[in-house]
């Protein structure tokens, strides 16, 4: 057993050094090439042989002289990658390798923003990631200086200037204190790509209402509902109103319109009225007639 | 030959035997599939009128259980059966009667008073109608005389309702990875309570929208030993309104039948939401919500309608709080009516005699589904 080990060790040594002595003589092979640039490959002997360039996701084949220069045109190799390089002729292979690099240049850019809708004033509350991609759609490795620009309605930014780190950025941001679409802009270069953050109002704070008799039912109406910040709280917005009188009680959800919420309920003389939206309680009214 | 003729002859005489057998007395999954004839065809005292009657119900046979009425004048046959069936598409519509109770109440000579308990078979479970029959003595036989009620109706008229209504537009299955896509709604549980019960255990809670629109929701529970192995995962399935509009809160209940407390090291929640799109209308006020104290403890109140759209199924859902504001229990009802604008709807939730010695409030939520409308 320890003697075949030992054999089959050996022999690829042996065969390293064969292939590392082809590749010096027969391929003369560029270390590295940009993605999409045209390039050649040198070789050395006579007669005619076929070269494989192996990378990721691409195979070429060419039936190639050898002794002349093989010409590869622009766009020819577009994955960034290890390419390996084989060169067949009648039994004899020879082989070697070259890298293909990235375009230093921005082109696109996949931003992930997140999330697309928070409440306003949260500190750190928008996350930004941003991965820097050329034109073939090679992630850029190398440091690319990326700046995040978050446009608040009342017209103030945020920005941001970082650098990628293996072809990714990212950043924080906090929402601001007035609702509304704000723009979250990602640029690299001349390349921009943005993103819109819906900033929604908090909590209702202060809700209080009114009564006012209607025929034989009491109105019952909010003040316009709105957020500690101001912001008007959106409609739809639930607000339940309770009646509690002496042997009952009457309970409906309301959703606000037009910043306030009405509702007509049954006049029990005696009876307690509160408001409440969400976790929120608003104020209590006792009505007697 | 001989016994060949004989061996015929006998599977075709079982099998006879065995059909008239299946058709007299069908087994409980059978009943829906046989077309129900009147067994009893006599009645000779109130209690066989009001169980010829139950029969014809069950068999469908509307015109001769209007036939055998002693008030039919007061009323036509459809409006009869309008009256079991509901007026309007509601949860009874569709449902099939699964067994009725007669219960004698009072008699004299003439008059008699008697219950039948009309057990329906809706999508939701049991629904049951009782009702008080008065039977008078007809010649030799006995009538009932069906007490009737006439559908409330409302009066022609042109309800406006402008209130929101939210759609829903996802990223496309074409867009880049990276791009914008629109979040889930924002919930939170905001009440938890677990409780052993007999019949295993029950997670009994408060789910809030956080949001600013609308969600549809469920929760799912699951039940960790010690060494934190799964024991049982459940949904809240129907208990629970589905449908939160913003800062809207929904009770639920999550059953683990035949698990025991002992058991359990820790629970593991789950609410689950997503965008849907929904009105903000229909609006159900509760009216004279009132909790009934022990014996036959429970919550009863009335529905009424505040929009124009006809409400086809209403699930009321109601949690119930101690002293110390701490939930309690969770029950619900459905509705076997629709809910027509402004037509108040009454509902009676049986509470357990347990839970009912401490109950000090109570907060109901109404779930609504329109035909034909949106969620």
């Amino acid at each position: 057993m320890k003697p075949t080990l030992a054999f089959l060790l050996v022999s690829l040594l042996l065969a390293m050094m064969q292939e590392a002595h082809a590749q010096d003589k027969t391929l003369n092979l560029p270390k590295s090439i940009e993605a999409g640039s045209a390039f050649s490959i040198q070789n050395g002997g006579s007669g005619e042989a076929t070269l494989y360039i192996v990378g990721p996701s691409q195979v070429l084949k060419r039936t190639v002289q050898l002794g002349s220069a093989t010409y590869f045109p622009a766009g020819s190799i577009c994955n960034a990658g290890h390419y390996v390089v084989v060169l067949a002729q009648a039994g004899r292979i020879s082989n070697g390798s070259f890298d293909v690099t990235p375009i230093n240049a921005p082109a696109t850019l996949s931003f992930l923003a997140k999330p697309s809708r928070l409440p306003v004033g949260l500190h750190d509350g928008i996350t930004g990631a941003v991965y820097v991609f050329d034109v073939y759609h090679n992630l850029i490795a190398t440091s690319t200086s990326v700046s995040f620009e978050l446009s608040s309605p009342s017209g103030a930014v945020q920005k941001q200037l970082v650098s990628t780190r293996t072809g990714a950025a990212w950043t924080e941001m906090d929402s601001t204190s007035q609702q509304g679409s704000s723009k979250f802009v990602a640029r690299a270069g001349d390349v921009t790509s943005a993103r819109i953050i819906r900033q929604v109002p908090g909590d209702p704070c202060d809700l209080k209402m009114s009564i006012q008799p209607s025929g034989q039912k009491l109105d019952l109406q909010t003040a316009p509902v709105r957020d500690c910040s101001g912001n008007p709280v959106p409609d739809g917005t639930i607000v339940t109103f309770t009646e509690t009188y002496p042997g009952g009680q009457s309970t409906v959800d309301v959703p606000i319109k037009r910043d306030v919420a009405d509702v007509k309920m049954p006049a029990h003389d005696g009876a307690t009225f509160t408001v409440a939206s969400g976790v929120v309680l608003g104020n209590q009214i006792r009505w007697s007639k | 030959m001989k016994n060949g003729g004989f061996l015929a002859l006998s599977l075709a005489v079982a099998t006879v035997l065995l059909v008239v057998i299946g058709c007299v007395w069908p087994v409980e999954a059978a009943r829906p599939f046989i077309t129900q004839k009147t067994l009893l065809t006599t009645s000779s005292t109130p209690e066989d009128a009001v169980q010829n009657l139950g029969q014809e119900i069950e068999a469908h046979d509307w015109q001769k259980a209007y036939e055998s009425f002693a008030n039919k004048a007061q009323f036509t046959e459809q409006e009869f059966e309008l009256d079991l069936t509901g007026y309007t598409t509601n949860l009874r519509t569709y449902s099939t009667l699964d067994h009725f109770k007669v219960s004698p109440l009072h008699a004299s000579e003439n008059e008699a008073d008697v219950r039948l308990e009309l057990d329906w078979a809706t999508v939701v479970g049991t629904s049951v109608d009782t009702r008080n029959l008065q039977v008078v003595k007809n010649g030799r036989d006995w009538s009932v005389n069906w007490p009737f009620t006439k559908q409330p109706t409302v009066p022609p008229q042109v309800i406006p309702v402008n209130y929101l209504r939210w759609d829903v537009i996802y990223r496309g299955s074409g867009d880049d990875w990276g791009a914008q896509d629109v979040d889930a709604p924002s919930v939170r549980i905001v009440d938890m309570h677990p409780v052993q019960r007999a019949d295993g255990i029950l997670i009994m809670g408060e789910l809030l929208n956080n949001d600013v629109v609308p969600a549809y929701v469920s929760v799912t529970a699951t039940l960790q030993a010690k060494d934190k192995s799964a024991i049982a995962t459940e949904g809240s399935f129907d208990m629970i309104s589905h449908v939160l509009l913003p800062k809207q809160v929904t009770p639920f209940l999550i059953q683990f039948p035949d698990a025991q407390m002992s058991e359990v090291d820790s629970i593991n929640m789950k609410p689950f939401a997503i965008l849907v799109p929904t009105s903000a209308d229909p609006i159900v006020e509760i009216d004279d919500q009132k909790f009934n104290p022990a014996p036959n403890a429970s919550l009863t109140g009335q529905l009424v309608n505040q929009s124009g759209q006809v409400v086809n199924v209403a699930h009321v859902i109601s949690t119930l709080y101690d002293k110390t504001g701490m939930l309690v229990w969770v029950a619900d009802q459905y509705i076997d009516s629709a809910l027509l604008p402004q037509i108040p709807v009454a509902f009676n939730i049986p509470i357990p005699e347990d839970v009912a010695k401490g109950v000090s409030s109570e907060r109901t939520v109404v779930a609504t589904f329109s035909f034909g409308g949106t969620l």
